[in-house]
């Protein structure tokens, strides 16, 4: 499949985002300066650049807990880092209000519609959005993004068997970066191939390498167009893998050195770098632009995270009813 | 006025909104064979398809689940979890997704959501298809609940529901459906308004707050103590969320007494929230303690002997209202 030169240097500019984003938001975070938990997505940003770089900005994604990359990535670059880097801070210019933090960073203005952090309710939250689109007859899909420990949650099953049942525009991408938190899902798993779990829903289970992005571009591209003219759903296996722990400040102990350093191997930015050079598609100097380039955009995005205020405390009696219904 | 019954105004209710809303449309167990076990979607599947009365597997969280991401898509669906005791079964679903997702994106979603479910004892159908869970739900931000005591309530607080741009709860009583309970309905097109209490009968000695089935024991027990001289004024409540503590407030300004009657096992019933209610924000007006009628903190036991024994009825209210006139 032949991307656009201009595509392929956006999702590499996307990716970048994704990392320095999150590395900014982990220094952050140690520093104190950040409230309550982050989940970081390191190691794992080709998985949501290349599925979100075939979607339209009126497709829908739900995500997770580990989230920021899915955000980052829904609509491209013009996407402002800012409300986003405001929200984590808990400011009341951040793109939920301050309601969210990282843990729930949404914005349904570009198809995002929630970030769960309880496992497989983002799946069957989409399964709606999926139902919607085909009752509505558009041809908007819905990707959910889960991680390998959603898949022996209840929720995953009940959610791809209706999915499945009501032939609906669903994609479902599993992020298996093998590790549940502290627990290595083949533990707890009796499955060598977690595809396998599609021949059960009678649907497309199709495996890809997740740190490489225009694999899963494709792979989503195939799985999109099949959703969109109405053939139903399909679930993706990523294989990627976490550079860092599952939370900030998880020591990730349980995981061996060699694991680790074989991830950093296949960290998927220098990887894709490189095949942009060798592509001619860019030169070493215009990717270390672009890295300066978006330093500086989150220099900037941070800022005004820093200047902006908290929220008033009145603003915790708002939103949670609409006003209003249908007359 | 013409009479119809109880599950006749249910119909009807998602009859007329699904006639004059295409964006409405139901899920639920056993919809197209039998519009659900008790009838209340009959011949709605013949009248809509396929499309708009899905047929669902026995699979609460992914039909509430799609409750919810339908609904934030602009769709109004209602769901029916049969039984209340099955809404624990997606209660991540109702607690966190449906009801929290508003807030935590700071108001940039919205979820026009009806959930439909059984709710209540005295067909014997034991102890996980009986519960009143009134207090378990009043306990989640963002969810309005409405349990509809006739038919005249059922079909406008239901039309309300459907057209409410948040989650709505329906609770409806299963005897009131078993007992074929009819009342006045007017062919006229009619809603009533989520949160707005009902006085049922007036009264100056006592005030009785009820919801459902208790409505009309209470009625009954307000009966048999006319004739002694003692006068209950019933306030049905209708909407358990929000709670239309004004009517309650005013009602007990004028009686200067309590009674709460509640289908529930006691301990963070509905009846816990509105006791306290009243002692916290109209204390001065009561002139004897806040009683409860409630059912014992005991699962709902089978056999009719046994259920008869665990819900409140005339007897049990009329009790309590004689130890505090």
């Amino acid at each position: 499949m032949a991307i656009e030169k201009e595509k392929l240097i956006d999702m590499y500019r996307t990716m970048v985002r994704i990392r320095l984003f999150e590395d900014k938001i982990a220094e952050d975070f140690a520093a104190g300066k950040i409230p309550g938990f982050v989940h970081l997505s390191a190691g794992q940003e080709a998985n949501a650049t290349g599925v979100c770089a075939n979607l339209r900005v009126d497709d829908i994604i739900t995500s997770t807990h580990r989230g920021h990359g899915h955000i980052i990535a829904k609509v491209g670059n013009q996407y402002s880092l800012a409300p986003m880097v405001a929200e984590l801070y808990g400011k009341k210019t951040g793109v939920n209000k301050g309601k969210a933090g990282s843990q729930h960073l949404s914005d349904l203005d570009i198809g995002v519609l929630v970030a769960e952090g309880i496992q497989g309710t983002a799946l069957t939250l989409a399964v709606g959005v999926a139902l919607a689109a085909k009752l509505k007859a558009t041809d908007q899909v819905a990707v959910t993004f889960i991680g390998d420990g959603t898949l022996n949650t209840g929720r995953f099953h009940e959610g791809m068997n209706m999915a499945s049942a009501w032939k609906l525009p669903l994609i479902c991408y599993c992020e298996n970066n093998i590790w549940a938190e502290s627990t290595n899902i083949y533990h707890v798993t009796n499955l060598t191939n977690i595809t396998d779990r599609a021949v059960a829903f009678n649907i497309p289970g199709i495996s890809v390498d997740g740190n490489d992005v225009l694999a899963v571009y494709e792979v989503a591209a195939k799985a999109i167009a099949r959703a969109r003219k109405g053939e139903g759903p399909t679930f993706i296996e990523g294989k990627t893998c976490r550079l860092r722990g599952h939370f900030e400040g998880d020591t990730h102990l349980y995981r061996s050195q060699k694991e680790k350093d074989e991830c950093r191997k296949r960290d998927p930015i220098p990887r894709f770098r490189k095949k942009l050079i060798e592509m001619k598609a860019l030169t070493d100097k215009e990717a270390d632009k672009i890295h300066q380039e978006v330093q500086k955009e989150m220099d900037e995005a941070v800022k005004f995270a820093l200047d902006s205020p908290f929220p008033d405390p009145e603003d915790v009696l708002t939103d949670v009813f609409a006003q209003g219904g249908k007359k | 006025m013409r009479e119809i019954t109880y599950l006749q105004a249910i119909t009807e209710a998602i009859d007329e909104e699904m006639a004059r809303d295409p964006t409405v449309f139901i899920m639920g167990e056993d919809i197209r064979a039998w519009g659900a076990p008790l009838g209340e979607f009959k011949g709605l599947f013949e009248k809509y398809g396929g499309e708009r009365v899905r047929d669902t597997a026995i699979s609460e969280t992914a039909m509430l689940g799609a409750t919810a991401g339908a609904a934030a898509m602009g769709m109004r669906p209602i769901v029916h979890i049969m039984f209340s005791e099955f809404l624990g079964v997606c209660m991540s679903d109702i607690r966190c997704v449906l009801t929290k997702t508003r807030y935590m994106t700071g108001g940039k979603t919205k979820f026009p959501a009806t959930i439909m479910s059984y709710s209540g004892a005295g067909v014997s159908a034991a102890g996980e298809h009986s519960a009143c869970p009134y207090g378990w739900l009043m306990a989640i931000p963002g969810l309005k609940i409405v349990a509809p005591a006739t038919p005249y309530d059922a079909k406008g607080l239901i039309k309300s529901a459907i057209r409410e741009d948040n989650p709505v709860q329906v609770l409806y009583h299963i005897k009131l459906i078993f007992d074929r309970l009819t009342g006045e309905v007017p062919e006229e097109e009619y809603t009533i308004p989520i949160g707005v209490a009902d006085i049922k009968r007036e009264g100056s000695d006592v005030t009785v707050v009820a919801v459902g089935l208790m409505v009309h024991r209470a009625l009954a027990a307000a009966n048999k103590l006319q004739e002694k001289g003692i006068s209950l004024e019933i306030v049905d409540l209708r909407s358990l969320a929000p709670i239309d503590k004004q009517t309650i407030i005013n009602s007990v300004k004028k009686t200067g007494r309590l009674v709460i009657m509640d289908e529930e096992p006691k301990t963070e019933s509905a009846s816990s929230e509105i006791a306290a209610i009243v002692a916290e924000e109209a204390f001065d007006l009561l002139d004897a303690p806040i009683k409860r009628v409630c059912a014992p903190d005991t699962p709902i036991p089978f056999s009719p002997t046994l259920e008869k024994a665990w819900m409140p009825d005339e007897e049990d209210l009329i009790k309590a209202v004689t130890e505090i006139t």
